[in-house]
């Protein structure tokens, strides 16, 4: 059902600004993988390059032995890779239900659709508002309908973009457990995230980018023993000069 | 995939609003009277456009019904892509004279006359289905104003072409032929054909409006790339709407050319003619189906009776260029929508009432499309 997928040497340049440089990243069929550094370092950039919102200058992005480098949103999505924004987008004047009847399905009955749908948003817990506009959710909602309505194609890998960014502590926790039960039920996940306890705590592989280059990968802990983690994250030690940490332009990138 | 569990919504519990799972549990009961008020109305108001010929057998009461029936049909074809996508077309007028000018021409080349001649309406609209195509091809890959101005562009190279092509007459313009119709009934055969493309209309609109077509396209008007990366092949289904829609203003605008009984290129294709469609649409409730029905049984009437007011004409057109500003900035959704949510909160002040009264608790409504103050803006 799932397979790994892999960025292999991809780059990417906004005019003058290297966002990624030859970065290699691989998300482990049926782990959670955490992708962490510093604003402006390359996240959110990787993100769309994977999923087909950017074009790269070079290097190739796989799921499992299928190349998928360049391909546009559409058919990533149909390949089995979901994904969700980190300034969340819903369609704010369609309903709940109706949002999570965007995606296309293969098979299904409208009324199994609609079922699945329901079932969906039941297991993400905002099944209440079901019939509420989009647009009427609070931002936690929002991001539990983004996850619901990716997660009903059934995706393979689901990339996740900040899923507990502003969210409050109560639904971080729901939000972590619910992403736990499926990896069990054996999706595999790639997620971005600043929240440093909730990354520890879920993934199984953190890999920490920095200026567009993976800078240090592993388990949690050998990545928050890793110096140069340290280094990138936290801008050093005090009166050190870390090009890039901090200070870009495009601090809401990611 | 996991089991759903119904535990979920309660430990969700910062997320969730006191009244919230109150408000949901009545949508069905809500939902159920104005259901049925609705299909009643609709009889209604099919069997008094039915018979409104019938009745009001005066000629120029006939012909205000046979051109405000070609507008509801071309509104409704309008929304049914500008409205439910959310790329607002300024070029329908290229569909509407693409088809009157075909008409035109092929019952003169084909000699068609009399009620045969409305056999070429279907024609006619495949003619301007197949215009929409380059169009569509080109304008679709950019968005919001530059896909407006495209669209005026694509109008004024039409207008120009026929203002200028053999096959048109240039501008000295054509006469389609004249039905041998009796003088006392000569506008009925054209009031029930102009009912039944603007029935078809409509109820492709309904039927879009509920399809996973339709819902395709108003996800495309929310967010496009957003529903790309959830599967949705924004293209093809834009495009799609666009041909629908184009299909049907061309055969209003074949039949119009056959009622009226000239072809001049500046009437034709006519620039007024795109801004009092997307008047009508703006004024009904743009996205709906029934708002652009509404917009044209109100509007064309008042811009036919206006314009027979006064000698010059100009003051329908400086009035219809007010009324525009005045929906723009005071309905920007439409009176449909709007009306809905006043409604909506009176009915919600009333069950406020009466609970503090200590009646029995009527539910309140959740103020549904309070965060989409832009709805019916420019996309």
């Amino acid at each position: 059902m799932t397979a790994t997928l892999r960025a292999e040497r991809v780059s990417k340049a906004f005019g003058g600004l290297q966002a990624l440089a030859d970065c290699s990243l691989a998300a482990e069929a049926g782990r959670i993988t955490g992708l962490i550094g510093p604003n402006g370092s390359g996240k959110t950039t990787l993100f769309n390059a994977i999923t087909g919102y950017e074009r790269i200058d070079s290097g190739e992005v796989y799921l499992g032995d299928r190349r998928i480098t360049g391909s546009p949103p559409q058919r990533v999505f149909a390949m089995g890779i979901g994904r969700t924004f980190q300034l969340t987008r819903i369609f704010p004047r369609l309903t709940v239900l109706e949002n999570m009847l965007v995606p296309a399905q293969r098979g299904l009955s409208a009324r199994q659709h609609r079922e699945h749908a329901m079932e969906l948003l039941a297991f993400t817990g905002i099944a209440d508002h079901a019939s509420a506009l989009a647009g009427t959710l609070s931002y936690g909602q929002r991001k539990l309908l983004e996850l619901s309505y990716v997660l009903v194609a059934d995706p393979a890998v689901v990339l996740l973009d900040e899923p507990a960014g502003g969210v409050n502590p109560s639904l971080i926790n729901h939000i972590a457990d619910r992403i736990r039960e499926l990896n069990e039920a054996g999706k595999t996940f790639l997620l971005v995230e600043h929240n440093m306890d909730f990354v520890m705590s879920l993934c199984d592989q953190v890999t920490v980018l920095d200026s567009g280059t993976v800078v240090a990968s592993g388990t949690p802990a050998e990545v928050r023993a890793d110096p140069r983690v340290l280094d990138a994250y936290l801008g050093g030690a005090p009166g050190d000069e870390i090009p890039g940490a901090a200070s870009e332009p495009e601090a809401s990138h990611g | 995939m996991t089991a759903s569990e119904p535990a979920a919504g309660q430990q969700a519990a910062g997320t969730t609003g006191p009244g919230a799972s109150k408000a949901t549990g009545t949508w069905s009961s809500r939902l159920a009277r104005p259901r049925l008020a609705g299909a009643a109305g609709l009889v209604i108001l099919i069997a008094a456009i039915g018979f409104f010929p019938l009745v009001f057998t005066n000629a120029t009461a006939t012909n205000f019904g046979v051109v405000t029936l070609i507008f509801v049909a071309v509104v409704a074809a309008w929304n049914l892509f500008s409205g439910f996508s959310g790329y607002l077309s300024l070029g329908h007028a290229v569909f509407y004279g693409t088809g009157a000018y075909f008409l035109v021409v092929a019952a003169k080349d084909w000699n068609f006359t009399n009620s045969s001649v409305f056999w070429l309406l279907p024609l006619a609209g495949l003619v301007a289905a197949v215009v929409a195509i380059p169009l569509g091809l080109i304008a679709l890959r950019v968005r919001r104003h530059t896909f407006v101005v495209i669209t005026i562009a694509y109008f004024f190279i039409a207008q120009l072409a026929a203002s200028n092509l053999k096959v048109t007459g240039g501008s000295s313009g054509l006469l389609p032929p004249v039905p041998n119709y009796a003088a006392s009934t000569f506008n009925n055969p054209f009031y029930y054909v102009a009912m039944l493309i603007a029935a078809a209309s409509v109820a492709l609109s309904w039927l879009i409006r509920r399809s996973r077509f339709g819902l395709q396209l108003r996800a495309i008007r929310d967010d496009e790339d957003r529903a790309a990366g959830l599967g949705v092949r924004a293209m093809p289904v834009k495009l799609s709407a666009l041909v629908l829609s184009a299909f049907i203003t061309g055969m209003a605008g074949a039949l119009w050319v056959y009622f009226i009984g000239e072809a001049y290129p500046q009437f034709v294709f006519d620039p007024l003619f795109d801004l009092a469609v997307v008047l009508m649409g703006f004024f009904g409730g743009l996205g709906t189906v029934a708002g652009p029905v509404l917009g044209a049984l109100v509007l064309e009437p008042t811009q036919l009776w206006l314009n027979l007011q006064e000698s010059n004409g100009y003051s329908a057109e400086i009035l219809f260029g007010a009324l525009f500003l005045v929906v723009i900035i005071f309905l920007p959704r439409g009176v449909l929508p709007t009306g809905a949510e006043y409604l909506t909160s009176i009915r919600a002040r009333i069950a406020r009432r009466r609970s503090a009264e200590g009646g029995p608790p009527v539910p309140v409504p959740e103020p549904a499309s309070q965060s989409t103050p832009a709805a019916g803006g420019t996309q």
